[in-house]
């Protein structure tokens, strides 16, 4: 009844809908168009809106022009994996200990990982470049890598963090009481728990690790093979001409794998990150 | 001690015996009790916590100090020389520095106010029970899924002049006749810039505002609505106050976001034309990485720290107020 709306009102409501999501989702739907066309075609101006001479070749000639174009996709996923990985480890122990535990210096603690939220990479790029010289990780995946999990320890934490406090500390207790020790008791009973809580932090951190590679890809890392793909992108820029539609279609291809993986978690992956922001 | 060796050397060696087993076992159910507990939950907390802080420091903390020392410095490929202040008493007297603060807190402000907008309008829209807005749900998220780096060479393309549709649309509109490069012009390059970085950061600011909206208890809107009070009153009255909390939180994460902002501008402008996107962020690269001059770097990153965290700071001032004012503890 509430929530009921006259018939002109479902039409502003759709208009304005079909707005908002013109400007979300246009670059989107213009990159796969200059893919679709051939590249004599795409520098004809005046800008034609449709053409009769749209084709797929794009998507088989970019293998050929930027040989390495599998590597670079590769690369993408596999640092982001390697970053997921690194990130948990790190962030499961110090969330839970945040979400259970009373240790002194605690809210300050936790204020010191907010904190590195506020710094991004491009601030302390000069002595983090010499810290990875020293470390001897240049010119590596892991200069890519460790980086990554710097900053994204804090996001995870807070995430997983609030995810913990949410269990029932119950059963903690009785197993506590039953003399488990507290590891045992983090191992078996908290984390079978919390694995969609993890699930969610795992897809959110990689989602975030696959969308900061840019930076430390084109400051810590000269090896082409080992360049990650938003990187790698910039092949296409060659010296003559760019090949737009190329460059759209691997693009597109290369953020397919994080899209899927969005569009199958997406539900516990918006409900899990939006967890702080609804009050009990 | 001394006390101990007294005792037993004058009661007697059995006595002394009983004594320490008491004493023993009053310490251990005391510890049981209390002690052991909170002893080692401390330091089971902080061998939790322990290897997170270790890496943040290395790679976070240690060269922030690095940066601080190093803004002290005038440091190059070449080697370091200590030159005092010299490096922020430079920026001090320029005028380029001031106009290149104005910019970042000018580009700060009107990014974050339009994602705080479209984020509330799309949330409102988004909310509305009308059939699809499960996919409509999904359809906005897009931009903050993908790699910035890769939203950007898309619209880098928009952008383009001659073969962008956007140029095209204005001219088959018959708003310019000659191409236009968005990106070549002052003003035109800096406020598409703010268009992208506005397209980066809404779906966030919209997921948020959303998942608030619908933890409002639909209680208040059916008083509201019993009482006769029209959508547009609910949602000033109502949907506004309640999300509060949420939106101010929201507009400090993406102001620090956008005052960071980094990989936008330096993708479709690289700080130009002639400075027009140049804020802190892109002018502490340029010169650090791109001059090799790294103590004023340092300095410029130093103040971005300083100007971020004030800036913090009054916003969670800010924040206190709001939450006590809506009743958020």
């Amino acid at each position: 009844m509430m929530d009921r709306y006259t018939k002109l009102q479902i039409v502003g409501i759709y208009a304005c809908l079909a707005i908002f999501l013109t400007f979300i989702l246009l670059p989107f739907f213009e990159m796969f168009m200059a893919s679709l066309r051939p590249l004599e075609h795409l520098f004809r101006s005046p800008y034609q809106f449709w053409s009769d001479d749209f084709s797929f070749d794009a998507y088989k000639q970019m293998w050929v022009t930027v040989p390495l174009l599998g590597r670079y996709i590769f690369n993408s996923i596999y640092i982001s994996f390697m970053v997921t990985g690194l990130t948990m480890i790190f962030v499961v122990p110090a969330a839970y200990a945040f979400a259970r535990l009373q240790f002194p210096f605690k809210n300050a603690t936790l204020g010191i990982f907010l904190g590195v939220n506020m710094f991004t990479g491009a601030v302390l790029l000069i002595p983090l470049y010499r810290v990875l010289r020293t470390l001897g990780l240049l010119n590596t995946y892991w200069a890519m890598i460790v980086p990554g999990v710097a900053f994204l320890i804090p996001t995870g934490i807070w995430l997983l963090r609030s995810y913990l406090e949410k269990i029932p500390r119950e059963l903690e207790e009785a197993a506590f009481v039953d003399g488990a020790s507290r590891l045992y008791t983090l191992r078996r009973v908290v984390l079978p728990l919390a694995t969609p809580g993890l699930i969610v932090v795992g897809v959110a951190v990689f989602i975030g690790a696959y969308a900061q590679q840019f930076l430390f890809a084109i400051t810590f890392n000269q090896t082409r093979e080992l360049q990650p793909l938003p990187a790698g992108l910039y092949e296409f820029i060659g010296y003559q001409s760019v090949t737009w539609n190329e460059m759209m279609a691997a693009a597109l291809v290369g953020v397919l794998p994080v899209m899927i993986i969005f569009l199958f978690l997406q539900k516990y992956l918006v409900a899990g990150l939006t967890a702080g922001a609804v009050k009990e | 001690m001394v006390l101990n060796s007294m005792r037993l050397d004058s009661v007697g060696a059995s006595v002394g015996e009983k004594l320490v087993a008491d004493v023993t076992q009053a310490v251990g159910r005391a510890i049981e009790a209390n002690g052991r507990k909170t002893i080692s939950e401390s330091l089971f907390a902080w061998l939790l916590v322990g290897p997170a802080m270790m890496f943040i420091a290395v790679i976070v903390a240690w060269p922030l100090a690095e940066t601080i020392r190093l803004s002290f410095m005038e440091a190059g490929l070449g080697g370091e020389k200590f030159v005092g202040l010299a490096n922020y008493e430079d920026l001090a007297g320029s005028r380029k520095f001031h106009q290149t603060i104005v910019r970042t807190f000018y580009w700060m402000f009107l990014s974050v106010a339009l994602k705080l907008v479209l984020g509330l309008i799309g949330a409102t829209l988004l909310n509305a029970a009308v059939p699809g807005r499960a996919l409509f749900r999904v359809l906005v998220m897009p931009p903050w899924v993908i790699p910035i780096a890769i939203g950007c060479i898309g619209w880098l393309w928009l952008y383009n002049g001659y073969f962008g549709v956007l140029s095209g649309m204005m001219m088959r509109l018959g708003i310019t006749d000659v191409p236009f490069e968005f990106l070549a012009q002052k003003q035109s390059a800096f406020y598409s810039a703010i268009a992208t970085d506005v397209w980066v950061g809404v779906p966030m600011v919209t997921l948020f505002f959303l998942a608030a909206m619908q933890g409002v208890s639909r209680d208040l809107y059916e008083a509201a609505w019993v009482d006769g009070a029209g959508r547009w009153y609910r949602f000033r009255r109502i949907t506004i106050p309640q999300i509060m909390p949420v939106i101010v939180s929201m507009s400090l994460l993406s102001a620090i976001f956008t005052f960071n902002s980094f990989e936008i501008i330096w993708i479709l402008t690289e700080g130009g034309p002639r400075g027009a996107t140049t804020t802190l962020i892109v002018d502490t690269y340029k010169t650090a990485i791109g001059n090799y001059k790294f103590g004023e770097g340092s300095a410029r990153a130093v103040i971005i720290v300083l100007l971020l965290g004030l800036f913090s700071l009054a916003y969670l001032f800010f924040l206190n107020k709001v939450n006590k004012k809506y009743g958020v503890k």
